[in-house]
């Protein structure tokens, strides 16, 4: 993977100290890399993030981005300031240091925190000039680069299960339904508690924010179950605290799989693109985890998406 | 082969030897002549070497999973979850 190039993460880090230092001029300094990647490069400096945000965003949607997250504070964390700053060509926004979901204690992970604030966001209005949720997007781009990694057994299995989604979920048509905010890319890494330490949970990273299809944000809890990777009671707990919340992504009872079939195979397709792509890279073979996500693409290109909708209750 | 009642295909899967056809779609189950001999056989001795198994725990039913799901469907949490396992699905949990 490519990080950022010297002067970009240098830059990054100046400019975070020196909105830290503006917030609070008797600073601590802990200052820290939390990220660099292509899709975003993330540092830290005392209670100041600085995040770049990927080549391809535009200052326009990343705004109309930055505004609904400062709009919605009790779902999204807000920025410091809506406006992105332009560095070395990366646009670059300033936000509060919250506390992540404990890597090493995935079981502890707030899966109804998680659930209610994606119904709020669901249920809150969208404005007029918010671009698409981005979820099909990115699942394209990751099956695009399987295509470039190189010769592997998985592959076909992948792009079987990829050709029998239909085109919106493949990002190659519009989305059947655009009136409903999406997050667009929930994981438990899109979770912080701010202030830190003991606030209340929030969702972060608003790059691929948009309307869209709600159920996509469910998908990959849905699509982790169904691999049987997530324990039955932590899915449950995530759609019953979904539903309780009045999240309009399933419906109130009964099988919830006719609206996530679609999303939760386009997620699968798309963490199975990912793994086999970094396997290949890596010249090692799957591990038991990314073989059991390319088997369940295997399952589904033996039954169409149309069929399990047909056979819901 | 495809399911006489639903039509969707079915998937074979081994059940202590015993090959079980299992559909895909309404997750009906077909044996082949002797299996079901097979498996009562294999209940019977079961049950002589070893007192009855006290009833699985289960706080509630598994919640559905769709047709294309793990063959436990993801209701199976039974040792397989080892450390390598847990550890790579851990790294899952938190990546686009």
């Amino acid at each position: 993977m490519n990080s950022a190039p010297g002067p970009l993460l240098a830059g990054l880090t100046a400019r975070a100290r020196a909105a830290a230092h503006a917030r609070a001029p008797a600073c601590p300094c802990g200052a820290a890399t939390l990220a660099d990647r292509p899709d975003g490069t993330v540092v830290r400096h005392a209670d100041t993030v600085a995040k770049a945000h990927p080549l391809d965003a535009t200052p326009a949607e990343l705004t109309s981005r930055l505004t609904l997250a400062a709009r919605h504070p009790g779902i999204l964390l807000p920025p410091l300031d809506p406006t992105p700053v332009d560095l070395h060509g990366r646009l670059v926004t300033f936000w509060p240091y919250g506390t992540p979901v404990d890597p090493d204690a995935p079981d502890a992970a707030p899966w109804e925190a998680a659930a209610v604030l994606l119904a709020r966001l669901h249920r809150s209005p969208a404005p007029k000039d918010l671009p698409v949720m981005r979820g099909p997007a990115k699942a394209a781009r990751a099956v695009a680069r399987l295509r470039a990694a190189g010769p592997h057994p998985a592959v076909a299995s992948v792009l079987r299960a990829w050709a029998s989604l239909p085109p919106w979920a493949r990002a190659e048509a519009p989305m059947p339904h655009t009136g409903t905010l999406c997050h667009g890319d929930l994981h438990l890494g899109q979770l912080v508690r701010h202030p830190s330490d003991d606030g209340p949970w929030l969702l972060i990273d608003v790059d691929d924010l948009g309307v869209g299809v709600p159920a996509w944000d469910l998908a990959r809890p849905a699509a982790w179950y169904a691999c049987g990777l997530l324990p039955p009671g932590a899915w449950t707990r995530f759609l019953t605290a979904y539903r309780e919340a009045g999240g309009p992504a399933v419906p109130a009872e009964g099988d919830p799989w006719p609206a996530l079939d679609v999303p939760a195979r386009a997620l699968t397709a798309q963490t199975a693109a990912r793994a086999v792509a970094k396997a290949v890279a890596a010249g090692r073979p799957l591990d038991e985890v990314e073989q059991s996500v390319v088997d369940a693409c295997d399952r589904m290109a033996t039954v169409p998406p149309q069929l399990v909708q047909e056979h819901a209750k | 082969m495809q399911c006489p009642k639903c039509r969707a295909p079915m998937h074979t899967y081994n059940r202590n030897g015993v090959q079980i056809e299992q559909c895909s779609g309404c997750r009906g189950i077909f044996l082949d002549y002797g299996e079901l001999e097979s498996l009562t056989r294999l209940e019977a001795q079961w049950s002589q070497a070893a007192p009855p198994p006290p009833p699985a725990p289960q706080a509630y039913p598994a919640p559905p999973a769709p047709a294309w799901g793990a063959p436990h469907g993801g209701h199976g949490h039974h040792g397989h979850h080892g450390h390598h396992r847990h550890k790579s699905f851990g790294h899952m949990l938190f990546s686009s």
